[in-house]
C-alpha cells in the first residue's frame, strides 16, 4: 500500500509546488507521521487523502520555513488550496503527467527507468540500485542528475498532444518492460530483489491500463508481463538451473495470471489494432493454451511471427519465427532462414542453430555451435544449459 | 518563458555543393520567418570554420594567443539560435523545424534563468 500511495501523492505534490525535490520530502515526511501515529489512532478514513494533505501541510511548513517573497505567493495559494480534498480523477490526471515527465525522451533509458521506480513505483534508491546492480551513490547522482534536468530545462508536467501520444507513450511502455525483463534476466542478482521487480513491472503495468484503458498496446504490454510471469516457478530448476519452455511443467503455471493475460489478448483481438505488444502476448497465450509442449500450435504461432515481422521487422524476431517454423517445416527449412540473419554476436543465435543442427544429426557442427553460443553469454543459467546441451551430444 | 540555445552541431569535412547550400539558406529563412513572426526568436548567427578562430588564455598574468580552435574535434558549433520558449518541449519543437531546415544536429541547452541579461531578453 505505500508504494501505491506514494507514488499518487508525489504526483499531486508536483503539480501543487512545481518540484520534485519538495514533493518527495513532503511524502517522505507524511509517511514517517503515518508510521509514528497509525498504530495509536488507527487508520484514517482516507489513508491515501491523509497522506496527500498531510505532505501538502509538511511542504508547505517548510516553504515557510525557507520562504522567500515569491514562494509567500505560492503559500497563498497553496493554504487556500490546502482544505480541497485531493479528487479522484485530477490525482489520475497527476499520475499520468508524472509518468511521461519520469519517460521524457530527454532523459537517458538509465534516468528514465531509475525516475518512474522512484518517483511513480516508490521503490528507495538503495532498492534500485541493488535491483540494477550499481553503487548505491551512482543510483543516487544518476536520479539527481535526472531530476535536475527535469528542472532546469523545464521539462514540462504534463501529458503530451494527442499528435505525441504514441511515440511517448513507446517510451513509457519500453521503460516498464525494461524493469520486467531486467527483473526476469536468470540468475544474476539477488532473486528476491529480481521477483520483485517484475510484481513492480507489473503493478506499473495495471496502474497504466487503468489510466490509459483506451490505448491497446498499453493493454497488450500488462498481457505479455501476465503471461510471462505465469511462468515464472516453472523456469528454473531446484538447483539454479534454466528449464526451457518445452520442459517446463505445465502442471505448476500460474493459472490465475494465465487467466487475466488470456482474457486481455481477447480483448485486443476484438479490437483489431495490433501492435508488437499485443502479438507478443497473443504468441504467449498460444503457449498458454497447450497442455503440454506437443499440443503447441505452432502454426499459429508462425502467423502471429509472421504479423510481427510486418510491423516491427528484426533479425531477432525473425529468430524466434525461425524456431516456430522448425516446429511445422522441420529444422532444415529453419536453418535456411537463420543463417542469413547476421546475428553472430548473439548467444541465442548460435544456441538455436546449435539445436537445429543436432535434430539434423550433425553432431560435430551442432558442438562447435555450442561452444560458440557459450562464449556470447555470460549468465551462469545460459551458459549451464549450453553446456549440458554440448555433452549430451557425446 | 525560458531561454534555451540551439547549437547546430557541424561535422568537419568539405563544403557541400552551392545547390544544397542554396536549399538550406532558403529553408532557414522559411524557418526563421516563422520563429520571428511566434514572437520565439531572440538572436541567431552562423559562424565561419574553426580554422578562423583563436584562443586567448591568461599565462601568469599575460595574455597569450594560440591559433586555431580551443579544441580540435570531429565536430563543432556552426551556428546558433537563441530563443524564447515556455518549457523543453516547446524548445524541443523548434528544433525539430531546424533540424529539417538545416539536416544537422541541433544541441537544445537550458540559458541559467539568474542573468540580469537573460531577464531582459524575457521580459522584450
Amino acid at each position: 500500500m505505500f508504494r501505491e500511495e506514494h507514488g499518487r501523492a508525489v504526483a499531486v505534490l508536483v503539480r501543487l509546488f512545481g518540484d520534485i525535490d519538495v514533493a518527495e520530502e513532503a511524502v517522505q515526511d507524511a509517511f514517517t507521521k503515518a508510521v509514528e501515529r497509525w498504530p495509536a489512532t488507527g487508520l484514517p478514513p482516507s489513508p491515501a487523502g491523509w497522506i496527500i494533505t498531510t505532505a501538502r501541510n509538511a511542504a508547505i511548513d517548510r516553504l515557510r520555513r525557507e520562504g522567500s517573497r515569491e514562494d509567500r505567493h505560492a503559500q497563498a495559494d497553496l493554504e487556500h488550496a490546502a482544505d480541497e480534498p485531493a479528487e479522484e480523477g485530477a490525482v489520475r490526471d497527476d499520475q499520468l503527467r508524472l509518468i511521461f515527465t519520469c519517460c521524457h525522451p530527454s532523459l537517458a533509458s538509465a534516468a528514465q527507468v531509475a525516475l518512474t521506480l522512484r518517483l511513480v513505483g516508490g521503490l528507495t534508491t538503495p532498492e534500485i540500485a541493488r535491483a540494477f546492480l550499481v553503487p548505491e551513490p551512482t543510483m543516487a547522482q544518476r536520479l539527481a542528475r535526472a531530476k535536475a534536468k527535469i528542472r532546469d530545462a523545464r521539462i514540462p508536467y504534463r501529458v503530451p498532444d494527442a499528435s505525441d501520444l504514441h511515440v511517448r507513450l513507446r517510451a513509457v511502455l519500453a521503460v516498464v518492460y525494461l524493469v520486467f525483463n531486467e527483473g526476469y534476466a536468470a540468475s544474476s542478482g539477488d532473486r528476491l530483489v529480481r521477483e520483485e521487480l517484475c510484481a513492480e513491472a507489473i503493478r506499473l503495468g495495471r496502474l497504466l491500463a487503468d489510466l490509459m484503458p483506451a490505448e491497446p498496446e498499453v493493454l497488450g504490454l500488462l498481457a505479455l508481463m501476465l503471461l510471462v510471469e505465469s511462468r515464472r516457478s516453472t523456469r528454473t530448476a531446484p538447483d539454479g538451473g534454466l528449464v526451457l519452455l518445452a520442459d517446463q511443467d505445465r502442471n505448476r503455471w500460474d493459472r490465475r495470471l494465465i487467466a487475466e493475460g488470456q482474457a486481455i489478448v481477447r480483448l485486443c483481438l476484438r479490437r483489431n489494432e495490433p501492435g508488437p505488444y499485443q502479438i507478443q502476448a497473443a504468441i504467449n497465450a498460444v503457449h498458454s493454451d497447450a497442455l503440454d509442449a506437443a499440443a503447441t500450435d505452432w502454426r499459429q504461432i508462425v502467423a502471429l511471427y509472421d504479423q510481427l515481422l510486418a510491423i516491427a521487422p528484426s533479425p531477432v524476431v525473425a529468430l524466434n519465427r525461425a524456431v516456430a517454423v522448425a516446429e511445422v517445416e522441420g529444422p532444415a527449412a529453419a536453418l535456411a532462414l537463420i543463417d542469413a540473419l547476421g546475428l553472430d554476436g548473439y548467444y541465442l543465435f548460435h544456441a538455436i542453430r546449435a539445436d537445429l543442427l543436432r535434430r539434423l544429426g550433425r553432431d560435430a557442427e551442432a558442438a562447435r555451435a555450442y561452444e560458440t553460443a557459450l562464449t556470447r553469454t555470460n549468465n551462469m543459467a545460459e551458459r549451464d544449459l549450453l553446456r549440458r546441451r554440448r555433452e549430451a551430444l557425446r | 518563458m525560458k531561454l534555451y540555445l540551439l547549437t547546430v552541431v557541424e561535422p568537419v569535412g568539405p563544403r557541400p555543393s552551392p545547390e544544397f547550400l542554396a536549399k538550406v539558406m532558403h529553408d532557414v529563412e522559411v524557418f526563421r520567418t516563422e520563429i520571428k513572426a511566434a514572437g520565439a526568436w531572440v538572436f541567431n548567427g552562423a559562424l565561419h570554420p574553426p580554422s578562423t578562430a583563436t584562443v586567448v588564455r591568461m599565462n601568469d598574468g599575460e595574455a597569450v594567443m594560440t591559433d586555431g580552435p580551443f579544441a580540435e574535434g570531429k565536430e563543432h558549433v556552426g551556428g546558433f539560435m537563441i530563443i524564447k520558449a515556455p518549457d523543453l518541449d516547446a524548445a524541443l519543437a523548434w528544433a525539430k523545424k531546424m533540424a529539417k531546415a538545416i539536416p544537422l544536429p541541433i544541441e537544445v541547452r537550458p540559458f541559467r534563468d539568474e542573468a540580469a541579461e537573460v531577464r531582459v531578453a524575457l521580459e522584450r
